[in-house]
């Protein structure tokens, strides 16, 4: 059945076996395969001994060297905390004015803001810190609840309209949804925001008066009788040429129409106080850059 | 095609048709605002359509039992075109999420076109829809000729591939129905699974049958890697997939196992599913088409043996190297690593014997872009193992994990090896099917085969690179203690790294279409081959040279 030949090339002998023209030659196995096969035995058996390998019903060989995954992470955790210490320790002990006079310390805050930001207020407010519709331009713009750090530091540890007790809290009602306007008085309302918008609040410039009647009676109690807002409210001032949500005619109507409830989340629980310390002085400090 | 079924077999096929779209029937009405009914409309509408053809060849007469002389060769060339088919869809979806992924306003608003659902249609679409239809098409083709037997019936195979593409489908639609499982490579819902446990054990049986039919004294070596295909392939689907249905009309299902359990069975599956589904299949295509087209023995019966066992014990344990510093015992972990460290043994004997079989016919590699597809899938195969028990290496992989190098290598593997060994089985094997003398344009398969190098290189070299420079962005610390980058930074510095994939991925696919125009018109318009297929095929057993495997047509 089988008959062997010999291949001119290699000189090896086939194993006598055809399968539809395929030929297999009887090559011996090189010597590099078993060389290897046992190298990377040895070198498995050697590290079964030294590291945690065999399991042992309720537990498992722990290895000569007695590495454990728990304590690597614990002693890095320990070498990175003597690293930061320090400066962490001097950024929670001092003042804002403090830190912000010593360049040395705000080297860190930066990268260690820069970190924290990327990781937990890119995805909204953009990784430049530039906002997007509906999330504030914290470079640049203007906070409605304040930006000094102190007050950054509030708002990021009680969030806007969030579940935290202490939450800084503000709702703009719906009007036209809720039928609290006709949609008269909207447009009407509309025009004389508008309007102060261009020539600033010079009220002795308005012609739309019956705007500004609409305003005094609807808008007035947060945003104020000149328009000009309320930080302690977190009501923006109307008068100056930064929207949240947009400035033009259709987004103004619809922030009336259907209300604004802005959210942003409480950080007190997943980020520690030093961090979101850190975090308001190094938006701060990214508003003083300009 | 149909008429060559015997009448018994045409009315078995009906009888499961209609047994199907009744089933289908059900599935829809039960399951009423679930996404399951939508499965129900399909699973009718497509067993619908297959019956109306059958009823009508139902009576026409019985087929010449000349056929029965020659190798049964019509599911293979389906096999084929279904193939080049799911190639063209899956790739297409592959680029798509590419350029997603560097643009990600480029979706539409429904929920089907996000990210996370097509991605799996792309991952299902190469792996299952193009990769097992290859290894179905071609396992046909080369148990028959190395068996010197003609398939063992007429129906199974029919039912082997049509089933099988009727699960592809419900994968693929599932997704962007939103219906997943969430394990990655085993997606799909319990009914899509339990249909093809029932197609898998089908094809198992088809596969021994033919076997033992057999009229040669011994088994090929590309029927043993066929067989470990087949046999753990069904090993891993049943147990990653043990579930329990929320209802029998609904698609959801909860998985049996939670927690680091659920994991590790999912990666010992993910891990052997490219062991066994893409790569013992496609080491048995290797075996069968390289050699043919070298017209050269295998270099080393010997080799094939030591690597077939090598590969097949190895890989089982291997698995847990995906779950390196997680929440897994570090005692599994070091069985992964250094099981994969000596995996490389085996699988680099597996690829010098390819090489090495080519001493003798290099003339033919430099000459002959097809048997050139397959060298290029050995050389791929031999770096993208080298590569996969490097990256095993646990210190290794805290840099390489969750980076783009995996997705890196997993395409260096994907591309490199599994497609272009399937594509060079293919161009091999379709003017042996039709009985053409050539593919209608060698210069076609030429640019085929470059455009689909150029494009495994482009994507390959780019996520090495993104790879690397992530992995190094997030472990990247100032001298004060802090970390230098937040993620987002290192998502902005992959951007051109993105772009150059995409267009790497762009060249793949410009290639696999170019291989289906020139596959379309070997099959309409190349001379066909004077000498049918007697040049290519020995003659089933016990018959005469030549004469024996005229077309059945």
């Amino acid at each position: 059945m089988a008959i062997e030949e010999r291949d001119p090339l290699t000189g090896h002998k086939t194993t006598g076996h055809e399968w539809n023209g395929i030929k297999e030659l009887n090559t011996p196995v090189p010597r590099a395969v078993y060389f290897f096969l046992i190298v990377t035995t040895i070198f498995s058996l050697i590290y079964w001994i030294f590291m945690p390998a065999v399991p042992l019903g309720y537990t498992y060989t722990k290895g000569i060297l007695g590495y454990d995954e728990r304590d690597v992470v614990r002693r890095k955790l320990e070498r990175a905390a003597l690293e930061q210490g320090p400066w962490r320790a001097a950024i929670e002990k001092q003042g804002f004015d403090a830190i912000e006079a010593d360049a040395a310390l705000m080297q860190k805050l930066r990268e260690a803001g820069h970190a924290l930001f990327g990781g937990n207020c890119a995805v909204c407010h953009g990784i430049d810190a530039r906002g997007n519709a509906g999330f504030p331009n914290l470079a640049a713009g203007v906070l409605n609840w304040g930006d000094s750090p102190e007050a950054i530091q509030e708002t990021i540890r009680v969030g806007i309209n969030s579940p935290h007790p202490d939450t800084r809290t503000a709702q703009m009602p719906a009007f036209g949804k809720d039928d609290m306007l006709p949609r008269a008085d909207i447009k009407a309302v509309i025009a004389y925001l508008r309007d102060i918008g261009k020539s600033g609040s010079d009220h002795a410039a308005m012609t739309q008066t019956k705007g500004l009647e609409i305003f005094q009676n609807n808008c007035a109690a947060c945003h104020g009788d000149d328009a000009r807002g309320q930080v302690a409210l977190g009501a923006p001032n109307l008068t100056d040429a930064s929207w949240l949500y947009g400035g033009d005619l259709q987004t103004i109507h619809d922030t009336v129409w259907h209300g604004r409830q802005g959210r942003m989340p409480s950080w007190e629980n997943r980020l520690g106080a030093v961090d979101i310390k850190i975090l308001a002085a190094y938006l701060h400090d990214l508003r003083k850059e300009r | 095609m149909l008429s060559q079924l015997t009448k018994g077999e045409r009315q078995g096929a009906l009888t499961i048709l209609l047994a199907m779209s009744l089933l289908g029937v059900a599935i829809a009405a039960g399951g009423r605002g679930d996404p399951i009914a939508t499965h129900g409309f399909l699973i009718v509408i497509l067993s619908l359509g297959m019956a109306v053809p059958v009823m009508r060849h139902l009576f026409d007469p019985e087929p010449s039992s000349a056929r029965l002389r020659s190798y049964y060769d019509d599911p293979s060339k389906a096999g084929i075109v279904l193939t080049m088919a799911w190639a063209a869809f899956a790739l297409f979806i592959g680029d798509w999420v590419a350029w997603l992924l560097v643009n990600p306003n480029l979706t539409f608003d429904g929920a089907w076109a996000s990210f996370g659902r097509l991605r799996p249609v792309h991952t299902t679409g190469v792996i299952f829809g193009f990769g097992g239809n290859g290894l179905i098409a071609t396992s046909f083709y080369v148990m028959q000729r190395t068996s010197r037997a003609r398939l063992a019936d007429q129906f199974s195979p029919w039912f082997v591939l049509i089933g099988y593409n009727l699960f592809c489908v419900l994968a693929v639609t599932g997704y962007m129905l939103g219906i997943t499982q969430s394990k990655e490579y085993a997606e799909p819902e319990w009914y899509a699974d339990l249909w093809l446990l029932v197609v898998w054990v089908v094809y198992f049986i088809l596969y021994l049958r033919t076997l033992s039919r057999r009229q040669e004294p011994h088994i090929y070596v590309a029927n043993w890697y066929y067989m470990a295909f087949i046999v753990v392939v069904a090993m891993l689907h049943i147990v990653n997939n043990l579930a329990v249905p929320v209802s029998l009309v609904g698609a959801k299902s909860h998985s049996l196992f939670s927690g680091v359990q659920d994991a590790l069975t999912e990666w010992w599956y993910g891990h052997n599913a490219v062991a066994f589904f893409l790569t013992s299949g496609f080491l048995g295509m290797m075996y069968y088409y390289l050699p043919v087209r070298a017209g050269r023995p295998i270099f080393s019966y010997r080799m094939s043996i030591i690597s077939f066992w090598g590969i097949t014990f190895m890989y089982m344990w291997v698995g847990s190297h995906h779950l390196h510093y997680t929440a897994l015992p570090q005692w599994v972990q070091t069985l992964g690593m250094t099981f994969s460290l000596v995996l490389l043994v085996p699988s680099w004997g597996s690829a010098a014997n390819a090489l090495l079989t080519l001493n003798g016919a290099w003339h033919r590699v430099r000459d002959d872009a097809t048997l050139r597809f397959m060298m290029v899938a050995a050389v791929f195969y031999g770096l993208t193992t080298f590569e996969g028990s490097f990256m095993a290496i646990r210190p290794v992989n805290s840099l390489s994990h969750y980076t783009d190098w995996t997705v890196g290598h997993v395409h260096a593997g994907a591309l490199g090896w599994v497609a272009m060994i399937t594509f060079g089985a293919i161009y091999a094997s379709v003017p042996w099917l039709w009985k053409r003398e050539r593919m209608y344009s060698p210069a076609l398969v030429e640019l085929h085969f470059w455009l689909a190098l150029a494009g495994t290189l482009t994507y390959v070299f780019a996520m090495w690179n993104s790879g690397v420079i992530q992995g190094l962005m997030w472990r990247t610390y100032t001298e004060n203690g802090n970390l230098a980058y937040s993620f987002i930074d290192s998502l902005v510095a992959m951007r051109p790294y993105y772009i150059a994939r995409a267009i790497g991925g762009l060249l793949f696919l410009l290639g696999a279409l170019a291989g289906c125009l020139n596959i379309y018109l070997t099959i309409r318009h190349a001379p066909l081959a004077s000498d049918a297929e007697g040049s290519q095929s020995k003659p089933l057993y016990g018959q005469p040279a030549g004469g024996s495997l005229q077309p059945a047509e």
